[in-house]
């Protein structure tokens, strides 16, 4: 009893954090791709598209079986755990200065408008525009990718492949249906509190998968995730508040930032 | 942001290996060398601790410890970047 509450605790805190994931990455790229859309005509963008989603769909045909089938499940959960970590810090760093006011938010209107001016310097030519292609392509396959990388490593190491892609691709289908609603106001999706969520989550599943790979004693097996998750959780509330305390204190010297900036 | 990075000469599959190297250079370390290396070092401290079977639940406390202080410390470094 215990022990299958433990896991569907775990499978839980696996699909929020493949599904916020894929939700944030794929804001991000929808923007790009409006933004080819808008300005310089949506078949090429389409195309792009396209062919970026069957590339990445072609990655995880190619190595997720690959992974599951041929790399010992230590081994794994070690490099892993370790990606996931450096992935989670990253992404939680990212969160935690933003939040304190000490780098700009992500403001996907900025970054809608600074594409839509580069794009529209150069005209569009009749037949395949190129320019619309490789932007389109580039967009959605580099942001894509980080989902994959996601999908990958957690959904291999916890045995729930099927369920991290199933996530992944519910998150996809949401953000492209409210996204040709809502068109450009992509600005009103909270960006920056889904970073540190999902920053969290990766950060906890790299540390207890890594630890898995090394041998570590979880008290609580699976139910370690949602802990770290929660320890994790008050460092970064407590590295926000410090910082904001040094924000509005000059003489610490810590100056807030203003300009828009993208990741 | 524009990369400022000398383009590579030579044939094409060695601009492809710098380009892919590039590509998982920045994907994985960044502008943040520190929390790349500080994972390594949280993992590499994790494996020294398992050694010994009786450490391998102190490592369960020891590993959360040692992730918060390398996130602490690369926050930390960028305010300190910001103040100068």
């Amino acid at each position: 009893m215990l022990i299958a509450s433990t896991q569907a605790t775990g499978t839980t805190v696996l699909v929020v954090a493949v599904f916020l994931a894929s939700t944030v990455e794929m804001v991000e790229a929808l923007t790009i791709v409006l933004a080819v859309g808008v300005t310089r005509g949506w078949r090429s963008a389409l195309e792009g598209v396209a062919t970026a989603l069957v590339a990445l769909a072609v990655l995880v045909v190619a190595f997720g079986p690959a992974l599951v089938h041929y790399v010992p499940l230590s081994a794994l959960r070690l490099v892993v755990g370790a990606l996931l970590l450096v992935f989670g810090l990253q992404w939680l760093r990212k969160a935690v200065l933003r939040a304190a006011g000490l780098k700009a938010k992500h403001d996907e209107d900025a970054i809608f408008a600074e594409h839509v001016a580069e794009l529209s310097d150069d005209p569009a030519r009749a037949g395949r525009d190129m320019t619309a292609f490789t932007v389109a392509f580039k967009g959605v396959f580099l942001e894509g990718l980080e989902v994959v990388v996601i999908v990958l490593t957690l959904g291999t190491t916890s045995h729930h492949l099927g369920l991290a892609a199933v996530a992944a691709g519910a998150a996809v289908v949401l953000v492209t249906v409210v996204g040709l609603i809502v068109h450009r106001q992509l600005s009103g999706v909270p960006e920056n509190a889904m970073k540190m969520g999902v920053g969290l989550m990766l950060v906890s599943f790299g540390t207890f998968w890594s630890g898995e790979g090394v041998h570590v004693s979880w008290p609580g097996s699976d139910l370690a995730v949602p802990v770290l998750v929660g320890v994790y959780g008050a460092v970064a509330w407590a590295l926000v508040a410090a910082l904001r305390h040094a924000v509005a204190e000059p003489s610490v010297g810590v100056a807030p930032s203003g300009e828009p900036v993208r990741g | 942001m524009a990369d400022d990075r000398p383009d590579v000469r030579g044939p094409l599959v060695v601009r492809w290996v710098v380009a892919f190297g590039r590509f998982w250079w920045d994907f994985l370390v960044g502008d943040t060398p520190e929390l790349f290396v500080g994972a390594v070092v949280v993992v590499g401290v994790l494996a020294v601790l398992c050694l010994r079977p009786g450490l391998r639940t102190v490592a369960a406390f020891v590993a959360p410890v040692l992730v918060a202080g390398v996130l602490t410390l690369s926050v930390w470094r960028a305010a300190r970047q910001r103040a100068r």
